[in-house]
């Protein structure tokens, strides 16, 4: 089945089988690599991508729903060349190690900053609470945040 | 370096992380590339006594199936040759792969491997290492459940005279300690992605923590020169050991070969989990003699390491933990006998200290019971014990540049443990 949905400001069309996942016709179809496969059980954050605004993993979102709606990823940050400032303070902040979970991390903290421009501590940890990072970098990726806020 | 001490310097590949631009190997695509799933039996431990990949062969959209058939020298390892590509006789672990097909997407791939006929006889597994030791347990590989060392059961390291020093200690303890299996739980699960050239030549793209260790193994389960396959390491996405062997490749280059088409395989999560290497759960009975004072006198210790169905690794960790057996600490009289033994659960291997971070609960542990028996400050007992150049390791290394004492004195001080 055919679905339009609207990617990173700019209008797409698939083709996907009822049963596909976000990930999948991301990552497969249209060559969004960044959204990652971790779990694809919702459990790992990997995958996050905003939808209409919303965080969500895409590993639980079934294409055809997304039909008309707005899909942002990483690639959608990037305005005019310019990358975001959650982009650049969590490299500057050695809020990367692996990388593998970074693109849903930058997700899930545009997603709290989105709807609240003056986290505290707590607020932090709690958005990012669905977003595994293995190399155990969460220290370093608060800081990061706390430099955009502060 | 003023250039660099004191100043943040972000890492060089930290802003294609953030920006989703780093290359790992799921996120290779070539033209025509085919997925690869496993056909498994769900037991730990049975007898293959037929596949039948008839069915699956026919499924549209799979392009090849393998079994052992297809694997030129099936049986690879570090340092014993017993672990299969495919198995051909026995199931050893709960998972094993026994049948790989490629197919052009996955969910056909799926489809194909459950159609694949595995006929087997169940046979009693053994889980416990310490049960997989007595005999008339059950064989996990024909010939014994305990791995040898150069023709003896058990790796064994004596220093000074362990009985003597026992008869000059104040006071004897003695504790068997357990730990538990660790996955490595990387974000990446595992994947590899072959292809083979017009000229059989094939470039494997992997994650893999150890690339010439996978190319001199890859050319020997193919039986080609080393010349022949190229490995691209690509970006790790979290390896802590987990990645050091090979996992995927073999299947993914024999796949590519019979073929002719790029292969990815990439594990699921479930198959990180039952398949993946782990850290070894190991049991360590340990015995220490000391003085009043806290100065340590003589340890005997047995150690078992679980090293799953095969050995890989196995006496590679056992040999690597016998110098760092009692951490950083001088014990002039030891005897070690540290056994490696088969059970039928997945494949232990390397993970962050590898073979080492175990011994460690056990050597510590003993360490604080001995500060409260002589009524020492914990600090004082270890402090007491430092290795120090000059000193001997069980396995007679002996040690220059020993840097321990001032690193304890830096923590002492940053952690204002006198104050607390």
């Amino acid at each position: 089945m055919e679905v339009r949905f609207v990617l990173n400001g700019t209008e797409v069309k698939v083709d996907v089988k009822p049963t596909a996942i976000l990930t999948d016709i991301l990552r497969d179809k249209l060559g969004v690599t960044s959204v990652k496969k971790g779990c694809e059980t919702g459990d790992c954050g990997a995958c996050a991508v905003l939808l209409d605004g919303e965080l969500v993993n895409s590993c639980l979102v079934l294409a055809p729903t997304v039909a008309g709606k707005s899909v942002t990823t990483v690639e959608g940050l990037i305005v005019n060349g310019e990358i975001d400032i959650i982009q650049k303070r969590l490299a500057e902040y050695h809020g990367t190690q692996c990388g593998y979970c970074t693109p849903g991390m930058v997700m899930a903290i545009k997603a709290l900053l989105n709807k609240n421009p003056k986290p505290s501590e707590a607020e932090i940890r709690r958005a990012i609470s669905g977003n595994l990072c293995r190399c155990t970098g969460y220290q370093k990726i608060v800081e990061a945040v706390q430099s955009i806020t502060a | 370096m003023g250039k660099v001490i004191g100043h943040r310097i972000p890492l060089y590949d930290s802003y294609r992380h953030t920006t989703g631009q780093t290359r790992y190997v799921d996120d290779i695509y070539l033209p025509g590339m085919l997925y690869v799933k496993t056909a498994k039996i769900p037991v730990p431990h049975a007898r293959i006594l037929n596949i039948d990949t008839t069915a699956a062969e026919r499924v549209a959209g799979v392009a090849g199936v393998i079994t052992h058939k297809d694997v030129p020298n099936n049986y690879w390892g570090a340092f014993v040759q017993d672990q299969p590509v495919l198995p051909d006789k026995f199931v050893r672990f709960l998972g094993q792969p026994v049948v790989a097909v490629a197919a052009v997407d996955e969910d056909t791939a799926y489809e194909a491997v459950d159609k694949v006929k595995i006929d087997y006889e169940e046979l009693t597994p053994v889980f416990d290492p310490e049960e997989a030791m007595h005999p008339g347990a059950p064989e996990v590989h024909e010939g014994g459940n305990i791995a040898k060392f150069g023709g003896y059961d058990a790796m064994m390291v004596r220093l000074g005279d362990v009985e003597k020093g026992f008869a000059e200690s104040d006071y004897i303890i003695e504790h068997k300690f357990r730990t538990a299996m660790n996955e490595h739980a990387f974000l990446e699960p595992h994947c590899s992605v072959a292809e083979a050239d017009a000229s059989g030549h094939i470039t494997i793209y992997t994650a893999s923590q150890t690339t010439s260790w996978h190319q001199f193994l890859i050319c020997g389960v193919l039986g080609v020169p080393i010349n022949t396959v190229r490995i691209v390491s690509s970006p790790t996405g979290g390896g802590f050991g987990g990645k050091s062997n090979p996992a995927t490749e073999f299947v993914c280059a024999i796949l590519a070969r019979k073929t002719g088409k790029p292969v990815k395989w990439r594990w699921t999560r479930e198959e990180e989990f039952l398949i993946s290497t782990v850290r070894s759960a190991d049991i360590m009975w340990m015995k220490t003699g000391f003085k009043k004072d806290g100065t340590l006198v003589a340890r005997k210790i047995r150690y078992i390491q679980d090293t799953g169905a095969y050995n890989d690794f196995g006496t590679y960790g056992m040999m690597k933990l016998t110098s760092q057996i009692n951490g950083p600490y001088r014990i002039p009289n030891v005897w070690f006998d540290g056994y490696v033994v088969y059970t039928n659960k997945q494949v232990t291997g390397p993970m962050r200290g590898y073979s080492i971070t175990q011994s460690v609960s056990a050597n510590e542990t003993q360490m604080e019971i001995i500060a409260e028996i002589t009524g020492l400050d914990p600090i004082e007992v270890r402090m007491k014990n430092l290795l120090q150049d000059g000193d001997i390791l069980p396995t007679q290394q002996v040690l220059e540049a020993v840097g321990v004492r001032e690193t304890l004195e830096a923590v002492i001080k940053a952690s204002g443990w006198y104050n607390k």
